[in-house]
C-alpha cells in the first residue's frame, strides 16, 4: 500500500538528482504542484485505511511549503504521525527537516499548507500556544537555561502554574496556594530527574552539564510540560554511544507509556532500527514514507543519500 | 556550595545579615570621620541623614533595575525617564491649585500627597507599557536604544514651552518648562504623621531632638525620619521583588533572560511575562523618582539627564545583576563610596588643611614645572572632585566589567522557587530502578 506513493513520487522526480540548486527553483514550481496533487490523492487513501481520527493521528502536515526570500526550504511536505508511534523524519542535509519542524512548532509561519494537531488547525500559531496544546519540541543544539540549576530548569516546564501570575506570586495568603503547588511540582521534578538518572546533578548549573546530559535535561524538561506529541530535533547528535543507548531506552519506555514521538535525525541506521514509520525528505519534499523495511529498499532514498548530493 | 561550619559563618550566609553588616560598616566609617572632624551633633545627624537618603534611593532604584536586567535581561537604559515621569506627574497632581489670577505661576490639582504618589507611580508604569508594546518585540540592544531615546524625549517634553502651562477646568497646570516646578506641598514626613493622626507624636520627637540640637531641630528630624521612611521602602521593594523572584513568575523571567525561544517552546508566553515585568519595574522606578525628588523643593527637567541612569547601572553592577541582596548592597556601596564619598572626602580635606585651589588647570601645573610643588595640583583635584567623580565612576565600571562582572557577591546560586530546592524531599520514590548512579 505504501509502495504506491513511492512509485508515483519516483516517476515524478526522475531528474531531481542531477539538477543544480538555481535551476531547481524554476523546475520546483510545477514539480511541487505535481507532488501536491499526488499527495492530495494519496492522503484520502491513507485516511480511509487508517481512519482520520485525531485520536489515532494526532499530527498531520498537509502540503507544507516554506520560502525564505528566493529560497524554497520546504517545497511540499505532507505526512502524518500516528499516536503512540516513533516516527522518524530523515533526509540529507538541506532536505528541509528542521524548517518543517520549525513550521510545525510555530517558530516559522509556513508560506502554504496546514498543520493539524488533534483535529485542530494550528498552522501559524505562536510557538508557546502550540506547546500548550501538547505539541512540544526539543532543539537540535540543546538549549538549556545555563544560569539556572537543573532542578530549576525542570520546575520551569510544567504548564498551568498558579505562581506564574504576578499578583499570586507576591501577595500574602494567595502565595500559600503557590507554595503548595510548588511542593507537588518539586516531587514530580525529582521523579523525572531520577527517571533520567540525572538526580545527582539537580543543583548544578545547567550550563555546566556535558553535551549529553544537556540532551537528557532537555528531554526531561519537555516531558514535564505533559505533551501528547514530542518533536525531537536530532536528539542523538553529538551524543556518545552509551548515552545514545540510554536516551533511546528512555524514548522507548516513554513511547510504551503512550507518548508519541516525531524524531528528526541524520543517522539513517538509528532511525531504521528504532522507528515504526519513517518519512524521508529530500530537497524540500517528502520523497517517500513507510515502514523502515520498505524505505530501506527504496531506490530514491538510496540515491538521495549516496548519489547526486555527495 | 560552601556550607557554613561555624555559627558566625552560618550567620553570614544570611542575606539580611550581609546587608546589615555592610550598612553598619558604612555608617561607622561616616560617624568616625565625623567625630575626628568634630562635626557636632547637628552635623553628624545631617551627614547620616544625607547618607541614608542616597543609600536607600540607590538601593531602591537598583532593585527596580535588577528586575529588568538582572532577572529578565531587558536592557533598560532609560531609568531616569521613568523617574522623571513619576515625580512630574506626582507634582502636577499634588501641587496647590493656582488660578489664572495668580499670573505666571503654575499650579497643580491640589490633591492629597498620597494620590500624587500613586498617580506618579501609575504614570511611570503606563509609560513603561507604552514603550514595552513596540520595543519588547525587539532584541535587547534595540530596547536599549528605545529606552534611552524615550528618557530624552521625556526630558524635552518637560522642557518644552508647549507644556509649560495650560488651563484645565479653570486650573492652571503644566510642567513649568525650563524653570521647572516648585514643590510646595511641604514635608512629606510631617504630612505622613498628620495623616496617621500622629502629629502630636511627631512634635514630641522634634522636641526630643531639640534637647540635643539647640535651634530649629525640625529640618534635622525631618531628614532623619525621611531616611527611615526610605529604608522602609527599600525593605518593601526587597520583600516584594524577592517574593516575585522566588516564584514560578520569577523562574520564567530568568528563563527569558537565558533563552527566550526555549522558554517559548515550553509554552511560556514570554512577551506577556516581559511586558508585566517591564511595567512593574518602570512603576517602581517612577516611585523611586518620586521618593528622590519629593523633598527637594523644586524640580527642573535638566536634572533628569541619562547620567543618572548610568549611576544606577553602576550600582547594580557593583552588587551583581540578578541578586536582590546584591542590588541593595551595590546601591549602598555606590552611594557611600562613589556618590557621596568624594564629596565627603572633599569636606574632610577642606577641614584638615587650608585649601587654596588654583582656578585653572594651568595654574595647578605651573608650580610642578617650577619648584616641583605638587600641592596646588592636589588642591585643584580636591576642588574639582565633583567633575572627577564621573571619571572615577567610569574607571570603576571598566575595572568591574574586566575583573568582576558577576559583582560583589560573586556567582550566586539563587534558585527561583517559592519552596526550598536545595534539599531533597525525604520521601523515597522508587520510580525507576536506577535512582542512584554516579557518573
Amino acid at each position: 500500500m505504501s509502495d504506491d506513493p513511492t512509485a508515483e513520487t519516483a516517476a515524478g522526480e526522475p531528474t531531481s538528482t542531477s539538477t543544480v540548486d538555481s535551476a531547481e527553483h524554476d523546475e520546483n514550481g510545477p514539480d511541487a504542484n505535481n507532488d501536491t496533487t499526488v499527495s492530495v490523492e494519496r492522503e484520502p487513501d491513507l485516511r480511509d485505511d487508517d481512519a482520520p481520527d485525531p485520536e489515532e493521528v494526532p499530527l498531520r502536515v498537509d502540503g507544507l511549503r516554506k520560502e525564505f526570500g528566493g529560497i524554497t526550504a520546504v517545497a511540499d511536505a505532507s505526512f502524518q504521525v500516528e499516536a503512540g508511534t516513533l516516527t522518524g523524519l530523515i533526509g540529507p542535509n538541506g532536505a528541509g527537516k528542521s524548517t518543517t519542524f520549525n513550521c510545525i512548532t510555530g517558530v516559522h509561519e509556513p508560506t502554504a499548507g496546514t498543520v493539524t494537531f488533534r483535529g485542530e488547525d494550528i498552522t501559524g500559531l505562536a510557538s508557546h500556544t502550540v506547546a500548550n496544546r501538547g505539541l512540544v519540541r526539543t532543539f537540535q543544539i540543546a538549549r538549556e537555561f545555563g544560569e539556572m540549576t537543573v532542578l530549576e530548569n525542570l520546575m520551569l516546564a510544567p504548564g498551568g502554574q498558579r505562581g506564574e501570575s504576578l499578583w499570586r506570586s507576591v501577595l500574602p495568603f494567595v502565595r500559600d496556594d503557590v507554595v503548595g503547588q510548588e511542593s507537588e511540582l518539586r516531587e514530580r521534578c525529582w521523579e523525572t530527574l531520577e527517571f533520567f538518572e540525572i538526580d545527582h546533578l539537580a543543583h548544578e548549573f545547567a550550563g555546566n552539564l556535558s553535551g549529553g546530559q544537556r540532551k537528557l535535561l532537555e528531554l526531561a524538561r519537555a516531558l514535564l510540560t505533559e505533551p501528547d506529541v514530542l518533536l525531537l530535533d536530532e536528539p542523538f547528535a553529538g551524543v556518545n554511544p552509551s548515552l545514545e543507548e540510554r536516551l533511546l531506552d528512555h524514548v522507548h519506555e516513554l513511547r510504551a507509556d503512550g507518548y508519541t514521538f516525531l524524531i528528526v535525525e541524520h543517522d539513517m541506521d538509528l532511525i531504521m532500527d528504532n522507528c515504526e514509520h519513517v518519512v524521508v525528505m529530500h530537497q524540500g519534499s517528502v520523497l517517500t514514507e513507510g515502514p523502515p523495511e520498505t524505505v530501506r529498499k527504496d531506490e530514491d532514498v538510496i540515491e538521495a543519500y549516496l548519489g547526486g548530493d555527495v | 556550595m560552601s556550607t557554613a561550619d561555624s555559627p558566625l559563618a552560618a550567620l553570614w550566609e544570611r542575606d539580611a545579615v550581609k546587608i546589615g553588616v555592610l550598612l553598619a560598616g558604612i555608617y561607622l566609617a561616616y560617624v568616625l570621620v565625623g567625630v575626628v572632624l568634630d562635626y557636632g551633633v547637628r552635623g553628624q545627624l545631617n551627614s547620616i541623614a544625607t547618607l541614608t537618603f542616597y543609600v536607600a534611593l540607590f538601593a531602591l532604584l537598583s532593585l527596580a533595575l535588577n528586575l529588568h536586567w538582572g532577572y529578565t535581561g531587558m536592557f533598560n537604559i532609560g531609568v531616569v525617564g521613568f523617574m522623571a515621569v513619576g515625580i512630574y506627574v506626582m507634582a502636577v497632581v499634588s501641587k496647590a491649585p493656582a488660578t489664572e489670577a495668580a499670573a505666571g505661576s503654575v499650579g497643580g490639582l491640589g490633591l492629597p500627597l498620597w494620590v500624587g504618589v500613586l498617580a506618579g507611580t501609575v504614570a511611570a508604569g503606563l509609560l513603561g507599557l507604552l514603550v514595552a508594546l513596540p520595543a519588547l518585540r525587539l532584541r535587547a540592544d534595540y530596547l536599549a536604544i528605545v529606552t534611552v531615546a524615550m528618557s530624552e524625549m521625556v526630558r524635552f517634553t518637560f522642557l518644552s514651552g508647549t507644556f509649560q502651562r495650560f488651563e484645565v477646568g479653570g486650573l492652571v497646570i503644566g510642567f513649568g518648562g525650563g524653570s521647572g516646578l516648585l514643590l510646595d506641598f511641604g514635608s512629606p514626613v510631617e504630612q505622613l504623621f498628620d495623616a496617621l493622626f500622629l502629629g502630636g507624636v511627631y512634635d514630641g520627637l522634634v522636641g526630643l531632638t531639640g534637647t540635643v540640637i539647640e535651634n530649629n531641630p525640625q529640618p534635622v528630624t525631618n531628614g532623619l525620619l525621611y531616611g527611615v521612611l526610605l529604608l522602609g521602602a527599600v525593605g518593601l521593594y526587597y520583600v516584594v521583588l524577592g517574593r516575585l523572584g522566588n516564584s514560578p513568575f520569577g523562574r520564567v523571567l530568568k528563563a527569558i533572560r537565558e533563552d527566550e525561544d526555549a522558554a517559548n517552546a515550553l509554552g511560556k508566553d514570554t512577551k506577556a511575562f516581559k511586558t508585566k515585568a517591564f511595567v512593574l519595574g518602570c512603576a517602581l522606578m517612577g516611585l523611586g523618582g518620586i521618593l528622590w525628588y519629593m523633598t527637594s523643593g523644586a524640580i527642573t527637567p535638566n536634572t533628569y539627564r541619562p547620567r543618572l541612569t548610568f549611576f544606577i547601572w553602576i550600582a547594580l553592577i557593583i552588587g551583581g545583576a540578578g541578586s536582590n541582596t546584591g542590588s541593595v548592597m551595590g546601591g549602598a556601596l555606590f552611594a557611600a563610596l562613589l556618590f557621596q564619598g568624594p564629596r565627603f572626602l572633599q569636606s574632610v580635606v577642606n577641614n584638615l588643611v587650608d585649601v587654596e585651589a588654583p582656578s585653572t588647570f594651568g595654574q595647578a601645573l605651573a608650580p610642578i614645572a617650577g619648584a616641583g610643588d605638587l600641592a596646588p595640583l592636589g588642591f585643584y583635584v580636591i576642588d574639582s572632585v565633583r567633575q572627577l567623580q564621573l571619571i572615577v565612576m567610569g574607571l570603576v565600571l571598566i575595572f568591574l566589567m574586566h575583573r568582576r562582572p558577576e559583582g560583589l557577591l560573586g556567582h550566586r546560586k539563587e534558585p527561583a522557587a517559592s519552596v526550598e530546592l536545595e534539599r531533597r524531599p525525604d520521601r523515597e520514590t522508587p520510580y525507576t530502578d536506577g535512582g542512584e548512579t554516579d557518573e
